[in-house]
């Protein structure tokens, strides 16, 4: 007990604390809409692209890294939303050149010229040191903007998640309600990218999503449940990465992939049946006629 | 049933070519949906027949030609069962009350709707289903819940694709007696399909599609040895049971 105790008394960890719970929360709330509308790989692709944009404004504003990678984060979601809506080519392959591109950018910037923010490392892997007040209440912020905007929009998010073609002819401006998406996506990985790391992001945002429909066959529980197993790892990860003196992010994700492992062994088939398709939503199969 | 429609045009394509990209599914096509119509599109797989319905609807945009609708035209669509994510984790009743999307903005329903949606299960049979998966309903069951997403919206023209796409027997001649009351009651219907003997012989009009209209009328007047050859690219034999046109393959027929 005493052991559990005593990292607690270090301003340092509570704030790691805090911060990783509310990073998994809230990952595994905006993921679920993510993994429903089978876009895993643009979690992965924003926050590498996010990163060029973060590497980028090292250069030329260390302080406002955050409204630049944010900007970039927004302007590479959009890009592939409009690649992939008015060209042959598909949302995968938009989201592969665009965003692997700005990473190798990122890399690159890194390596010339290096940091005067976070390192490179503590950019991909994650870490609670030298997290500043203003990154916690910018990650407090975009938590509270993003419960608002699904809280208000939820009917739409989840109509256009469900069923986009009935949701346009219903009246529901579906291109509009994606780029919102987009938008708290990008700002939610953002917000997170100190604490769990690029390179780790993208499977915060995916494994309590999918945890959860193993676990219900409820929308809204879905949610509830995303968001709290999403906080657990956070804590979790966060104590097991103090023991373990390994970046923060590797142990949050390692706990979220332990956790997936506990669920499937318990739901067994029934789990995996209820997660069959995640990764086939958001294309059509084929092009009706 | 008048079929045709007797009432204001609700949409009217006009010369209209539509497709995907740079392929075109269809060509001048010139079509009126009126008040009190009940139209089958007929056509084989990929002539066209969901595009056309896709226009209707709204939710393509024509390559050429235009489309007319009545101010505030509601419109309510039913998927066809195998587009459908069932493993998307909603109940019937969460699925019903998508049909109230534009109207409210916060996520819980409102006694009136709940007291909607328990009504228009209950008048499709499908009451006690209402917190039931997606997933555990029987094929007709699922066609009833997105029949009573429909009907939610309380629309002027209802737009079917495929209604009877894998569903039974008993199934198909269900819904086919519920559109007619739909219709009866004064909805225009427009739905898509390629069975020929099980559901487009049954409906008052017909439209025969294969990339371009190739005859409109009453089933007697387009269920056609001719037109079925234009319309499948195949020759059939054609027989009357009962004042009904029964549809056999022609060397069946013959031999």
């Amino acid at each position: 007990m005493t052991s559990i105790l005593e990292p607690l008394q270090f301003a340092f960890f509570q704030k790691g604390l805090l911060v990783a719970a509310l990073s998994g929360a809230l990952l595994g709330f905006i993921g679920v809409y993510i993994v429903l509308r089978g876009m895993s790989y643009i979690g992965h692709g924003l926050s590498h692209a996010i990163f060029g944009g973060f590497a980028a404004m090292q250069l030329f504003a260390a302080q406002l890294y955050v409204v630049g990678a944010g900007l970039w984060g927004v302007l590479s979601a959009i890009s592939i939303t409009a690649v992939s809506r008015r060209s042959r080519v598909g949302a995968d392959a938009a989201i592969g050149v665009i965003t692997t591109a700005s990473f190798a950018l990122g890399v690159a910037l890194f390596a010339k010229f290096g940091t005067s923010g976070p390192s490179f490392e503590n950019a991909l892997f994650g870490s609670i040191l030298g997290i500043s007040a203003a990154q916690i209440w910018g990650l407090v912020g975009v938590t509270l903007l993003t419960v608002a905007v699904v809280f208000l929009r939820y009917r739409v998010l989840l109509f256009t998640t469900f069923d986009p073609d009935v949701a346009q002819a219903s009246g529901v401006r579906v291109a509009r309600v994606e780029a919102l998406l987009m938008i708290i996506l990008s700002l939610a990985i953002l917000a997170t990218l100190t604490v769990i790391g690029v390179t780790l992001v993208a499977a915060m945002l995916v494994i309590p999503a999918v945890i959860a429909r193993m676990l219900t066959n409820s929308f809204g529980r879905m949610l509830a449940l995303s968001t709290g197993i999403g906080a657990l790892c956070g804590l979790v990860g966060m104590y097991l990465s103090y023991y373990a003196s390994v970046p923060s992010g590797t142990m949050i994700v390692l706990v979220g992939a332990a956790v997936f492992l506990v669920v499937l062994a318990i739901t067994g088939a029934r789990g995996l049946r209820r997660t069959a398709g995640l990764d086939s939503h958001s294309e059509p199969v084929g092009v009706p006629r | 049933m008048t079929g045709t429609g007797v009432g204001e045009a609700l949409v009217t394509l006009t010369d209209v070519s539509a497709g995907y990209g740079d392929t075109h599914v269809l060509h001048d096509i010139n079509f009126t949906v009126r008040e009190d119509q009940f139209t089958g599109i007929l056509g084989p797989s990929g002539a066209g027949k969901t595009t056309m319905l896709r226009l209707l609807l709204g939710s393509l945009k024509p390559q050429s030609g235009t489309i007319t609708r009545a101010p505030k035209l509601a419109v309510s669509y039913v998927p066809q069962l195998e587009t459908v994510d069932w493993n998307f984790p909603i109940t019937v009743f969460e699925c019903v009350l998508m049909s109230r999307t534009a109207r409210r903005l916060l996520p819980w329903a409102t006694a009136g709707e709940k007291a909607d949606v328990a009504s228009v299960l209950e008048r499709l049979g499908i009451g006690d289903l209402a917190h039931r998966h997606i997933r555990e309903l029987s094929g007709g069951q699922q066609q009833r819940m997105f029949l009573a997403r429909a009907l939610l919206r309380k629309p002027a023209m209802l737009l079917l694709d495929e209604p009877t796409s894998g569903v039974d027997f008993s199934t198909r001649h269900d819904v086919l007696h519920l559109l007619a009351d739909l219709h009866e009651d004064g909805m225009s219907i427009v739905l898509t399909t390629h069975d020929l003997n099980g559901m487009a012989a049954h409906l008052p009009h017909l439209v025969c599609v294969n990339h371009h209209i190739v005859a409109s009328g009453t089933p007697q007047e387009v269920i056609t040895p001719d037109v079925l050859e234009g319309t499948f690219g195949a020759r059939m034999e054609v027989l009357q049971h009962l004042g009904v046109p029964v549809v056999v393959d022609d060397s069946r027929a013959a031999g």
